[in-house]
């Protein structure tokens, strides 16, 4: 973790995010040379970023199925998408339910996880391994695939739970059932969260931390008020990246259930596959991404914007 | 007096005792949680070597009678071509990509951190900006645009984008290690004359080596493991990737033939895990510089 010490977390992923670290520490090169090196990345981000961006606004507004030129249609698709569209509600409920359940568990755990690790416990670095292995495994399809086997209604899962008394479980049958089994794979990865967090926690000034002991602070007290509001920063972060993320779950539905049972775990992202790539209805499918990506936008806005009343950057004159 | 030393004495002894049960608590809780996370794949691994009536039937991990069928049925599949042919086509689209990224983030990296030219708040703005926008939206229009410049079912949909630096996340990555490199070096590289470029290649690269192992190695791993963008640009079964594999041998095989996707499963992650264990702290530094998805 040397390194990680010296870049200094707090910087490297709040600075980021905010954009606030952009001038350079000692500007030397001269005129436009800087932009010739960044010639591959202009390039690539007028052609493979900003003109798609703004094409799929337009799509968003037409009628193309590949075959014959975009035939313009106003609002029609986002009007379809808002009043007769009962997969695209159904679709975009799943969708809210499965982030707002998946990524607070998710950030939860490994925050609990992280929290238990910096204690200076023997075998940190073999549990850190091992609690980031299926980080480095979960987006496989191969893990996916385990999950269909493991969560089956004779699988490894109601195995277990046999063993402890339990009625077997019938994971993919139930809508609600099906969908957690989605939020259990990626709580599973929380891994990179976990990292995230540990180097943060392990930044804090343990001082703060004897002198709240002295005042006669509890262990809660003292995680409310020293670590949580010193963590804000790396919360915030993963929040966010964690929650863009989730939004655009794929892999799992597809591979693991499909988008059934009566479309619970039909994603967004599956809807949007299947309008585009099935039915080749281009138009049609641009909505829904558009929708998708505004609800993402709105969502990550508040974030920054409430960002001002809860993250804590240190230096900050507040406590 | 002799009380009050009794009581001192009471109260140490039941601090550190109570020091010593919630250090047994936190271990406890990591063991369970660490078995928790790795039976699955423990698990997944000796299924792969159990016969097919006996998958289903017992929770435990060593195989009855173990065998080798799942791999041997698994790698033939059940089209013309072997899994080897899956593995070489994942490597082919891997090789390149990676390469193409290493290359330009660095090229993109040095220019942000190294130089000051106009729009660069804009520019680096806009890094910041495709990291957080969802691909989801341009998904689409990339598809039809290499329609149009007949890239379908090829590799180049999925090579060329990040060869242009357009994972923002490794050039960000790049960007603030370099940041936290004082440019004493290179200052004294170009008195002696070198021209940037020079001094890119001979001073900065050696010293960036271990970020960009991390972005290699990142690379490699989402590659790895990424399946729509195969999904949506390869067509041909030829030019599968082994994540299409899979997904393929599951919708044919699937019904009985268990232990075959187990096998193929365990080798898919193979390579990942093989790679992560061999250079596990680049991965971690990795994402405690910069932050990752996953």
């Amino acid at each position: 973790m040397t390194r990680s010490e010296e870049l200094d977390l707090t910087e490297t992923s709040a600075g980021r995010v905010s954009g606030q670290a952009v001038s350079a520490p000692r500007p030397k090169g001269r005129g436009s040379i800087g932009l010739l090196y960044l010639a591959p990345y202009i390039v690539g981000l007028v052609v493979f970023t900003a003109i798609p961006f703004f094409a799929s606004l337009y799509l968003s507004f037409t009628d193309y199925d590949l075959m014959s030129a975009p035939r313009w249609t106003g609002l029609e698709n986002y009007v379809e998408l808002f009043t007769s569209d009962r997969t695209f509600r159904r679709s975009l409920y799943v969708t809210l339910l499965y982030v707002f359940i998946t990524v607070p568990l998710k950030l939860a755990f490994a925050l609990f996880i992280a929290y238990i690790l910096n204690y200076r416990l023997r075998f940190i670095n073999f549990f850190r391994t091992a609690f980031y292995v299926p980080s480095i495994l979960g987006g496989s399809i191969a893990i996916a695939v385990l999950w269909r086997y493991i969560f089956a209604t004779n699988g490894l899962v109601n195995m277990g739970l046999g063993a402890v008394g339990i009625d077997p479980v019938n994971w993919f049958g139930d809508p609600v059932n099906a969908l957690f089994t989605i939020t259990l794979l990626r709580c599973w990865q929380f891994g990179s969260a976990m990292v995230i967090f540990l180097a943060a926690l392990q930044s804090i000034d343990k001082s703060l931390y004897e002198a709240a002991a002295i005042d006669g602070a509890s262990k809660w007290t003292s995680f409310v008020h020293i670590t949580l509001p010193l963590l804000t920063p790396v919360i915030f972060f993963n929040l966010i990246m964690q929650m863009v993320q989730a939004f655009q779950e794929f892999n799992g539905p597809y591979i693991i259930t499909g988008g059934g049972p009566l479309k619970s775990t039909y994603l967004l992202p599956l809807y949007i596959y299947d309008e585009a790539f099935r039915r080749f209805d281009m138009g049609y499918a641009s909505a829904i991404a558009w929708v998708l990506f505004v609800i993402i936008m709105v969502l990550t806005l508040i974030a920054f914007w409430s960002s001002k009343k809860w993250v804590f950057y240190a230096g900050d004159k507040r406590s | 007096m002799t009380d009050l030393t009794h009581l001192n004495a009471l109260q140490t002894r039941r601090r550190v005792r109570n020091q010593k049960i919630s250090a047994g608590m936190r271990y406890v809780i990591l063991f369970a949680v660490g078995l928790v996370m790795l039976y699955p794949l423990i698990w997944l691994v000796g299924a792969s070597f159990k016969t097919n009536s006996e998958i289903f039937s017992s929770p435990g991990f060593i195989p009855a009678e173990p065998t080798l069928e799942g791999y041997r049925q698994g790698w033939e599949t059940s089209t013309p071509f072997t899994f080897g042919r899956f593995f070489w086509n994942s490597f082919l689209i891997i090789l390149p990509k990676t390469i193409g990224t290493a290359i330009s983030c660095t090229l993109v990296a040095y220019g942000f951190a190294r130089f000051d030219f106009p729009f660069k708040k804009i520019l680096f703005g806009s890094v910041i900006a495709i990291l957080l926008l969802p691909n989801v939206v341009t998904r689409i229009p990339q598809y039809i645009l290499f329609r149009d410049l007949g890239w379908l079912d090829s590799f180049l949909p999925l090579w060329v984008p990040s060869a242009m630096a357009g994972d923002a996340f490794f050039v960000f990555m790049l960007v603030q290690f370099l940041r936290s490199i004082p440019p004493d070096m290179e200052e004294a590289a170009r008195v002696d004359g070198c021209n940037s470029l020079q001094t890119l290649i001979y001073i900065v690269v050696p010293m960036l080596a271990p970020a960009l192992i991390s972005v290699c190695l990142f690379q490699f791993m989402w590659t790895m493991n990424d399946f729509l963008g195969p999904l949506i640009y390869l067509s041909s079964v030829d030019k599968y990737p082994v994540s299409l594999a899979l997904k393929l041998s599951i919708d044919t095989t699937e019904a009985f033939e268990w232990n075959r996707i187990l096998a193929m499963s365990v080798l898919t992650i193979t390579p990942a895990l093989i790679v992560f264990f061999v250079a596990q702290r680049y991965f971690i530094e990795g994402i405690s510089a910069g932050g990752v998805k996953g």
